[in-house]
């Protein structure tokens, strides 16, 4: 379909293309700030923002660990959630009309409007990790919702031909037929995990409790202590690719073989 | 309507005033009459929207009739039927071995004991090589196979077909065709074929049903003496053309009514 294979070197070249053009832009961001001697609260160098990730290492990566643990959990438990409710859902309309709705609320409700209010009820910890689930579990149970409806209507009736149990029909039928979709809800879930992790950190920084990046941020903010600011948004924003990228390597393990959205191209 | 087969005491199955109307009023097949005998091909020949693959689906118990009676001489054959869709359906996810084993699973067989007559129907339909293969490797007509195997891997005592190589270049179509003779001899299935290729349905079958534009009304019946052979010579001969063209008057009958 791909017409000819691309060739080795300039698939190189394309992967390594994004890396060249943000060593341009971080080179270029040094020069002024050093040829227009910028001073560092007002907009750090490169170079500095580095250092400060090096000084600050310690505190900077337990909190990069305690908010990607976060939004881990929030997502497993997303996952979890999102998929059993979808699953209810997809055995009955009754349970869909009950349940959509209050879900639709939920992902409405913007999460940075929510977060002061757990904030009350809950300690910080627990505030973000239920906001993180929050966000993230929506995405999940439309996506896998929608797989398990999508379901060619021949396989469907060549299940009924069989006498296919509904256990059957989910298993051997549903379920794989589902995975692209809840795999493009996990990938999206994941991103949103971090987001609402952040938001809440963030509420509850304002608080002045808290442990993680979010919190080093605003904490940082207070203390005009920018090069921290930007060191930890960095890593703030190399947690989020990572999980992206976890999870589109996740999605690709288990959908390679046969669906053409993991299929890249290789084939 | 049918010429009553003398050596069968009753028909493999009987459908008696079997109408299906559906929630919206349409009537898509109307007081229709069927004798099934075993081991013919037969060929439901229509126009689309003429209630042929209706018919398929009532036999096949995807639908229930809204008026009639469907009558098994073994009621237990009943749950046993091949069926062959318009497209392959398989499973995308599942290889060529997986998709022909499925009847056999859902059935409670385990895999080590489907394994030998998943093999052996591979093998009638030309595909033993191809057991680790998925669908999107294989072409139109492999994947046709793949689901005639999958069709036949109950051995089912009917196969029914609903247009099964509407969507296959002329030359697979050939092959496929000839190979499903075959098989069907071989396995000694009885086979019920929907399709609107005049030739396709002449080629294969020992008897047509031409049916009406509207409701399923047989508008002629065609025996094709079985003992004919099936070959390249029959496709070109005048006793082809001559069923052609009849098959092809009561078609164009069918459609007339429409027109009118």
């Amino acid at each position: 379909m791909s017409g000819a294979r691309p060739k080795e070197a300039p698939r190189l070249r394309d992967a390594l293309l994004p890396f060249a053009v943000l060593a341009g832009a971080l080179a270029a961001w040094e020069a002024v700030v050093r040829i227009s001697s910028i001073p560092p609260y007002v907009l750090p160098a490169p170079s500095l923002i580095g250092e400060t990730l090096v000084k600050d290492r310690e505190i900077l990566f337990s909190s990069l660990l305690v908010t990607l643990t976060t939004a881990l959990e929030a997502l497993a438990l997303a996952t979890i959630g999102g998929v059993a409710l979808a699953l209810l859902i997809s055995r009955s309309r009754w349970m869909e009309r009950a349940l959509m709705p209050f879900a639709i609320v939920l992902q409405v409700t913007p999460i940075i409007a929510i977060a002061p209010l757990l904030l009350v009820y809950l300690a910080p910890a627990e505030a973000v990790l239920v906001c993180a689930f929050l966000v993230a579990f929506f995405p999940i149970l439309a996506n896998t919702s929608l797989g398990l409806a999508s379901v060619d209507r021949a396989l469907v009736e060549l299940f009924d031909l069989y006498r296919a149990s509904p256990w059957q029909k989910l298993v051997y039928l549903r379920a794989p037929a589902a995975l692209p979709q809840f795999f493009a809800g996990l990938r999206i879930g994941g991103g949103l995990a971090l987001i609402g992790a952040i938001a809440a950190e963030l509420a509850a920084g304002a608080a002045g409790q808290g442990a993680g990046l979010a919190f080093r941020i605003s904490e940082a903010g207070y203390r005009l202590d920018i090069p921290r600011m930007f060191a930890a948004l960095a890593l703030v924003s190399l947690g989020g690719v990572v999980i992206y990228a976890a999870l589109t390597a996740l999605s690709r393990l288990a959908l390679s073989r046969w669906h053409e959205s993991a299929r890249g191209l290789d084939d | 309507m049918t010429a009553v087969v003398e050596t069968e005491a009753r028909p493999l199955v009987s459908l008696r005033g079997v109408g299906k109307s559906f929630a919206n009023g349409v009537a898509a097949l109307e007081h229709f009459d069927l004798d099934l005998r075993d081991a013919e091909f037969l060929t439901l020949l229509g126009p689309s929207g003429c209630g042929k693959s209706t018919a398929l689906r009532l036999i096949a118990g995807l639908a229930a009739p809204s008026a009639g009676a469907i009558d098994w001489r073994d009621p237990s054959a009943a749950h046993n039927i091949g069926f062959v869709f318009q497209e392959a359906t398989l499973l995308p996810w599942a290889d060529v071995f997986s998709n022909v084993y499925l009847p056999l699973r859902l059935a409670g067989k385990t895999r080590d004991n489907a394994a030998p007559l998943v093999r052996e129907t591979l093998a009638l339909v030309g595909l033993a090589e191809f057991e680790t293969a998925l669908p999107r490797q294989l072409s139109g007509g492999m994947k046709m196979r793949v689901a005639i195997a999958r069709a036949l891997v109950t051995r089912p005592k009917l196969l029914l077909m609903d247009e099964p190589f509407a969507a296959l270049d002329e030359v697979t179509r050939f092959r496929l065709g000839d190979d499903l003779l075959a098989m069907k001899q071989r396995l000694e299935t009885t086979i019920v074929f929907v399709t609107h290729s005049i030739y396709e349905s002449v080629y294969l079958s020992t008897r047509i049903l031409a049916l009406a534009a509207r409701g399923g009304a047989i508008v002629d019946e065609i025996d094709i003496d079985s003992t004919i052979a099936r070959d390249e010579e029959f496709r070109t001969s005048p006793q082809f053309a001559q069923f052609a063209r009849r098959a092809s008057a009561a078609l164009r009958g069918a459609y007339g009514e429409e027109l009118r």
